[in-house]
């Protein structure tokens, strides 16, 4: 007996029984259709939140003046001044690559009649080059401009769109304020980060946002760019120790600056996406080995019910090893073609999920590799039993039996 | 030499509380190629134990089988399954074909399992065999949609359609009504007419008289071998009630 006769005689043997293939395939189908799409929503997950972490810059420190206890106990907290001199000192740091001064506030934009209330952000050109975030229209603000404190401002996707809808939006006047801006530029659009839209804000240069806007002289944070990965939490010690010695601070507890590391974000997104992965995997993976042991009942069942037939074909001449080979065949013909709609199966649904949750499918070759290998190996191993069993059955009790 | 030699032959059954029950008590037979053999006796005779033994399903306790030259009492299983296969061609009372599967695939099984590669030429050895047995516009119809006859007749072909040397038939005409068994005895005795050796068991007298040889086994022994009216004589005197 060669393979294909054997395989033949398997496929035969399937065709006759349609629904019973149709029911065990099932269990197989949906287990490896489960694994697929749950491995593939944690990779999309992972992915979404990666693309949106980079968005707010890769290997950035933001740091942030602190607050000072006041001298009574429960006294109000007094908040550090952050100033211009201090981000143009924390540039001059040969460990920063990039920087911009961050001044934020809430304040309504007005058009016409329409008014729309988003974050104004007082900062230099570099704000675009850290987040890599191109413009959709028109240009950034100059430096000449910041000099000057001009009322210029580059608008946020969502903003521009609130304002102005389709219209274009560059050389009209926005009020900031009591302030007319003249609009310079728009931005791409970029989705939202999860820290909120990072697509409902605009752009003004830090001196005017601090003349018009906030009306002080404190920034709110500095945003600053290593060159590389690794070298993000040196750049980190650095610049806040730099800091606080500027500021005098002795004891950096109280009222020290603190910062905020983009890679630790970053890498505890990482930690908590794998866990994720993994749970939503054992989880599918637990449905595959339940179909698994459907195809172990079922064979079982198969074998029972084949007896006679089994009697029938050893006395026409096949050996043991014939049988036992016929009902493997079985099992791996239900299993492969099981998981191969399983993968197509799982494939569909991971794009679907996809599409509702907007983010990239992302279906690896790995996950695909591991849920058709282990459908094939779990209907091959479950599958034997009932097939050795089957083999070693007596052709004389085999004949008789009703 | 003889087609087939039982020298010997002794078959002792141990059931589970130790008892020993000797089916068959030494028996010694020799059935010529071209021979047409009835085999006969009440249950409990020793008759299907010789029939699995003829068979190669069962392994006897001691003695010798040869068939076709061959020492097969000493052979493996896997062995006998070859020897099935090539040698012998099985008839069975409850026609014993696979249901959902069209006639000309059950006649074609034994050819699968002899590993005959190209599906064109099984088709033609299996359609050659149904056309034999009459059945040749019937080859796409399953079981179920076929007579009893019609379905004992798929059986022959698939029994034949290896050219065994032996053919072995256990009580064939058992589910049929006496039309259909005298069909199915006058192909069987066509077939040996033109040279085939066929042994089968009966309990009918009717059966063993259309064949050309009868044997007889009573209590694990042969009482009785020779020419069907002689030996269906000696049931008359009551050696079977």
């Amino acid at each position: 007996m060669n393979i294909s006769l054997t395989l033949r005689i398997a496929t035969r043997a399937l065709i006759r029984n349609k629904l019973r293939t149709v029911l065990t395939m099932l269990g197989l189908v949906i287990g490896v259709a489960a694994v697929i799409a749950m491995l593939s929503i944690g990779n999309g997950a992972k992915a979404s939140m990666d693309e949106r972490i980079a968005g707010m810059g890769t290997n950035t420190v933001h740091i942030w003046p602190g607050f000072r206890k006041g001298k009574k106990r429960g006294g109000q907290e007094e908040r550090l001044d952050l100033t211009v001199d201090d981000w143009k000192a924390v540039d001059d740091l040969p460990e920063v690559m990039e920087s911009c001064p961050m001044a934020q506030s809430n304040a309504s934009l007005v058009v016409g009649s329409s008014n729309w209330s988003c974050d104004v952000v007082g900062t230099s050109p570099s704000y675009l080059t850290i987040r890599n975030w191109p413009l959709e229209a028109g240009r950034m603000f100059t430096e000449s401009e910041i000099n000057s404190a001009a009322s210029v401002v580059v608008l946020g996707f969502e903003v521009k769109k609130e304002l102005f809808g389709a219209a274009d939006a560059v050389g009209e006047t926005v009020r900031i304020g009591n302030f007319p801006f003249r609009v310079v530029g728009v931005l791409i659009e970029k989705g939202n980060s999860g820290f909120g839209s990072r697509d409902n804000s605009a752009l003004v240069p830090y001196t005017t946002h601090l003349q018009k806007v906030r009306k002080n002289d404190s920034l709110s944070y500095l945003t600053l760019q290593a060159p590389t990965r690794e070298a993000v939490k040196a750049l980190e010690i650095i610049a806040v120790d730099f800091l606080n010695e500027r500021h005098h601070i002795t004891d950096p507890e109280n009222g020290g600056f603190s910062a905020f590391n983009m890679a630790k974000i970053s890498d505890m997104a990482d930690q908590s996406s794998r866990i994720f992965t993994l749970l939503l995997g054992g989880i599918a993976s637990v449905s595959l080995l339940v179909g698994g042991i459907g195809v172990m009942n079922i064979m079982l069942v198969s074998v029972t019910e084949r007896i006679r037939e089994i009697g029938i074909r050893m006395a026409v001449g096949a050996r043991g090893i014939d049988i036992l080979s016929q009902f493997l065949a079985e099992a791996v013909a239900l299993s492969l073609s099981g998981g191969a709609i399983g993968v197509a199966l799982g494939y569909f649904i991971s794009q679907v999920i996809a599409k509702y949750a907007e983010w990239p499918a992302v279906v690896s070759q790995s996950s695909v590799l591991l849920a058709f290998g282990t459908s094939v190996f779990i209907g091959v191993f479950f599958g034997f039993y009932p097939a050795l069993s089957a083999s070693r059955l007596d052709p004389i009790q085999a004949l008789r039996h009703e | 030499m003889a087609l087939v030699e039982l020298r010997g032959i002794e078959k002792i059954y141990r059931s589970g509380g130790g008892v020993e029950v000797r089916a068959v008590k030494g028996i010694d037979l020799s059935i010529d190629a071209g021979e047409f053999v009835a085999i006969m006796g009440p249950s409990g005779s020793g008759k299907s134990t010789t029939m699995n033994t003829l068979g190669c399903l069962d392994r006897p306790t001691s003695g010798a089988y040869l068939l076709d030259g061959l020492d097969v009492a000493r052979m493996s299983k896997d062995e006998w399954a070859f020897i099935r296969n090539r040698k012998l061609g099985f008839v069975f009372q409850g026609f014993n074909l696979l249901s959902r599967t069209s006639a000309l695939e059950n006649v074609e099984l034994p050819l699968l399992y002899q590993g005959v590669k190209r599906a064109s030429e099984r088709r033609e050895r299996a359609m050659a065999s149904l056309t034999s047995v009459g059945l040749g516009e019937r080859y796409h119809h399953v079981p179920s949609q076929m007579s009893g006859g019609e379905q004992q007749r798929v059986a022959i072909a698939r029994a034949l359609v290896t050219q065994p040397v032996l053919v072995l038939a256990d009580e064939p005409t058992g589910n049929l009504d006496t039309k259909t068994s005298d069909e199915v005895m006058a192909l069987f005795d066509s077939l040996n007419k033109n040279g085939q050796t066929i042994v089968l068991v009966t309990h009918e007298p009717d059966i063993a008289m259309k064949c050309r040889r009868v044997i007889l086994f009573r209590d694990g022994r042969i009482i009785g071998d020779g020419a069907p009216d002689e030996v269906l004589r000696t049931v008359a005197r009551g050696v079977i009630s």
